[in-house]
């Protein structure tokens, strides 16, 4: 009976949600395709582009090799490099996993933005208060209140959407104004403001509140700190939840087919709420860990659209944990990398934006990339979150 | 217009779709293409409407070779789809549905309403499809929206009308409306090609028979002499018993009993109207009705996913009316949702996945929040050989399953449960004769190990086969109960149709 229907779908989907193993789930050879072969030509179509848009403006050939050059010795040429590649890529890790999570469960969290800052100011709070604490006490006490922070933040637009059908992505778009202007006036609070100014900045976190740094004892200008752990545990974490556990087995199902998912016996709605808890979390430990670990302040817009970077680095990882902890790393390249461009090339930072974007563009239209490479793609395996309306 | 199709042969990767299918259709005459899902009859009917591109073979009408580069191409030749899933603009009229595409204009971009609606009257009449121009698509019923799709086709000159299934969405007055619509088309001379699997049908309304299994011709048939169970072997490959072999039932105590359901809507009409019965251990009550008489409602306030609002739900004789339907699954309710690919199984998720769906949450398949992957696995290898679920593998997804094998997947779900009561609706929509009779095999099994089985069908024939007790449902009211050995179809289709209350 391998004649199941005329157009031979009989091979197996290339969707993450099977029993296997990580690596045994990558040695497919359908998900080599989808999962790896996809991106990457997206990648190198996007580099591709760049350099023509490079070669535009008046630059030789020559010109333009050198500025990726630059590109690649800024992200990975040196250990500075590594360090900054790193740290430029440990909140994107954790606002792309917010971003994926929500989309495993059907909902669209842009959000994030407004859940790094809530996140980052409820771990500022606990960072700068409670001097005196113990570190092995205070530093995990203001890991938790960035997480409890933007789980807040999460968890207001999971129980409108859960209580009157209100659609997240109006929601959460909303609740990133609305965060973005809180903090503002609660950085000129008393609470907040460091004594003394008059400008909106907080007050320092306590030492022993702030997130080390890795290699500060080998280079001091290498700014990757113990951020990085929590959020490559967050992955570990997110990954065991979503294909491990009842939640996420609820989750995954919810997201796929609500319908079924309630004929099931699960709770719709009781999943939306969770699942927004979690996704807003994990954006606040993406706050936390920059007010903890590299600015050891809040001051406004901090967040610097790391929860919007959320979803492409969410979108070029399919959705998959580790697919996330990938794209993170290569976004965190691309930025860390486009400083040294800037500085020594004389190409603008800008142009990383454009690539990243190109990245997108042809991550979400993979029959472009099938178009251009003549590798076959499918198309419904792409699909990461629900339509609008539904 | 005669049709022929010579040695007809589309490859897949990994599947030949089509292999070497030759076969006539002749003006004036009705020519019924029957064969199991998969048997290649879908993707014969796009090679003919120009959608594929056969890998060999020709098409020749009227003794001229043709070659489709696209669908415009079949009608421009005369050849008009009518497809199981009409392609109408449900906000347009019948008459704007009827034009689109192929309007009549005064001038560049204006519309010339007066001749489209004139067309539309002047086919309606020509061939005796009654139809108001004016009204809109969304408004008519499901037999008048075929008739739309047929005028349609006619529109666009077609003298060679393939239909897809037609009869899957009709009631069986609308499908005797429509056999009366083909037999006027083809005393007009048009050639008709009827895609089916029910062979009644065929046998009832078709000239000649082809039979297709496994993309190959494997048989013609004459309906003036073959039999159903004839066609079903020819069809299946093997012998299929079309009669379900069951002894009396031994009936118990009630396992379900509803006392005055009443379900209303948000504008306060009733969907169920006073609805009382009992399910007891050891029988099948089959509900007969035409779809959307409230069956759909019924099912799934005794499965707790509509709240009642009057009304008594009890279950084992604990009233159960407001509990969630986690807590009636666990309470030992099995249920067959009628929606096979919308709610009983998740296309993306494995098939062992989908074997566990509804009982994820409990032991062995899960210890506090962790699934216990091994168990799942071991569950799934055992229940896909023992419901022969194929291909049987168990880290496919359940969209890669034919009809048939997906149906299998959730009947094995639902009836590897040691539960007393079982709620089947539609159990056998819209698959194989095989897999219909491994799943009436297993619905009698069930009654015969002493459990309540309650059968919701839209199909007569199912309906006689199972049940021991027929309830007749219409306009959200039970309106007749029926032992099965005492009544005929033609009385419970009477019931059906409201005609006798």
């Amino acid at each position: 009976m391998s004649l199941t229907s005329p157009d031979g779908k009989t091979t197996i989907e290339p969707d993450d949600s099977g029993w296997g193993t990580f690596v045994r789930r990558l040695s497919t050879s359908a998900d080599w395709k989808t999962g790896l072969v996809i991106p990457a030509l997206a990648v190198l179509t996007a580099l591709i582009i760049g350099a023509v848009i490079i070669m535009l403006t008046g630059s030789s050939l020559q010109e333009t090799l050198q500025a990726y050059w630059a590109l690649l010795e800024g992200s990975v040429g040196s250990l500075r490099a590594i360090s900054a590649t790193l740290t430029e890529a440990t909140p994107l890790i954790l606002t792309g996993l917010s971003v994926a999570i929500a989309f495993r469960a059907g909902l669209f969290n842009i959000g994030g933005e407004g859940q790094v800052l809530i996140g980052g100011m409820t771990a500022v709070l606990v960072g700068f208060s409670f001097a005196g604490l113990p570190w092995f006490i205070h530093m995990p006490l203001a890991v938790i209140a960035g997480f409890v922070g933007g789980g807040l933040w999460g968890f207001v637009p999971g129980f409108l959407k859960a209580k009157t059908g209100a659609h997240e992505v109006i929601v959460t778009i909303m609740m990133n104004y609305i965060a973005i202007y809180l903090v503002g006036y609660l950085l000129k609070s008393s609470l907040f403001q460091r004594e003394g100014r008059n400008d909106p900045i907080s007050k320092n976190v306590e030492a022993s509140a702030a997130l080390p740094k890795l290699l500060a004892w080998f280079d001091s200008a290498m700014r990757v700190h113990l951020g990085l752990f929590v959020a490559l545990a967050a992955a570990v974490a997110v990954w065991w939840l979503l294909f491990r556990t009842t939640t996420g087995f609820e989750f995954r199902a919810v997201g796929a087919n609500p319908h079924a998912a309630r004929y099931a016996g699960m709770s719709v709605t009781k999943v939306y709420v969770l699942v927004m808890i979690i996704a807003g979390g994990l954006a606040g430990l993406a706050g936390g860990g920059q007010v903890l670990g590299v600015l050891d302040r809040a001051s406004p817009g901090f967040s610097a659209g790391l929860g919007f970077d959320g979803i492409s680095v969410a979108l070029l990882g399919r959705s998959n944990p580790f697919g996330v902890v990938a794209a993170a790393l290569l976004f965190g390249g691309l930025n860390a990398g486009g400083q040294n461009m800037q500085a020594t090339a004389n190409v603008g930072i800008d142009l990383v934006s454009v690539i990243q974007a190109l990245i997108i563009i042809f991550v979400a239209a993979p029959a472009l990339i099938g178009a251009i490479y003549r590798v076959k793609t499918d198309a419904s395996s792409t699909q990461i979150s629900q339509g609008w309306s539904s | 217009m005669e049709l022929q199709l010579r040695g007809i042969t589309k490859r897949f990767p990994g599947v030949l779709a089509n292999d070497d299918v030759t076969l006539t259709a002749r003006s004036g005459k009705v020519l019924a293409l029957i064969g199991e899902n998969g048997a290649g009859k879908s993707t014969l009917m796009n090679v003919l409407s120009g959608l594929y591109h056969p890998d060999a073979g020709e098409i020749e009408i009227d003794g001229t070779v043709q070659k489709f580069d696209d669908p415009g191409d079949a009608i421009r030749a005369g050849i008009g789809m009518v497809h199981q899933h009409f392609m109408l603009v449900p906000v347009f009229s019948v008459w704007e549905n009827v034009v689109l595409g192929v309007e009549p204009t005064l001038g560049p971009g204006v519309l010339n309403r007066k001749k489209a609606r004139q067309e539309v009257r002047e086919i309606s009449e020509r061939f005796g499809l009654a139809v108001d121009p004016d009204v809109m698509v969304e408004d008519i019923p499901v037999g008048i929206q075929q008739r739309v799709e047929i005028i349609k086709v006619l529109l666009r000159g077609a003298k060679i009308l393939v239909f897809d299934e037609p009869t899957a969405v009709l009631t069986p007055q609308e499908v005797d409306e429509f056999f009366g619509i083909i037999a006027e088309l083809k005393s007009r001379g048009a050639t008709i090609i009827f895609i089916t699997h029910k062979l009644k049908e065929a046998l009832a309304i078709a000239d000649d028979i082809t039979v297709l299994r496994g993309g190959r011709v494997v048989g013609h048939a004459d309906p003036a002499t073959a039999t159903a169970e004839e066609l079903a072997t020819m069809m299946v490959g093997r012998d299929i018993d079309l009669v379900v072999n069951k002894a009396e039932s031994q009936p118990g105590d009630a396992v379900l009993e509803l006392d005055g359901v009443t379900m209303l809507d948000d504008y306060g009409r009733p969907l169920l109207n006073s609805i009382s019965l009992k399910v007891h251990a050891g029988e099948i009550v089959g509900v007969a009705g035409i779809q959307g008489n409230g069956q759909t409602e019924l099912v799934e306030a005794i499965t707790g996913l509509l709240p009642v609002t009057r009304g008594t739900v009890r279950f084992d004789g604990k009233d159960i009316t407001r509990m969630s339907p986690r807590d009636r699954h666990s309470a030992g309710m099995a249920h067959v949702p009628e929606d096979r690919n919308h709610m009983g199984m998740i296309g993306s998720f494995s098939v062992a996945e989908n074997l566990v769906l509804d009982s994820y949450y409990a032991r062995p398949f899960s210890k506090g929040i962790r699934l216990q992957g091994g168990e799942i696995s071991t569950t799934a290898e055992d229940l896909v050989e023992q419901f022969d679920v194929r291909p049987p593998i168990i880290s496919n997804t359940g969209s890669a399953l034919s009809g048939g094998n997906a149906q299998k997947m959730i009947v094995a779900r639902e009836f590897s449960r040691d539960v007393p009561l079982v709620i089947c609706a539609q159990p056998t929509r819209g698959i194989d004769v095989g897999s219909i009779e491994y799943i009436h095999e297993q619905i009698v099994k069930k009654r015969d190990e002493g459990r309540a089985l309650l059968i919701v069908s839209t199909e007569l024939d199912e309906i006689f086969a199972l049940s021991d007790r027929i309830l007749v449902m219409y306009d959200g009211r039970i309106v007749a109960e029926l032992k099965a050995s005492d009544t005929t179809p033609t009385e419970v289709g009477l019931y059906m149709a409201g005609r006798a209350a």
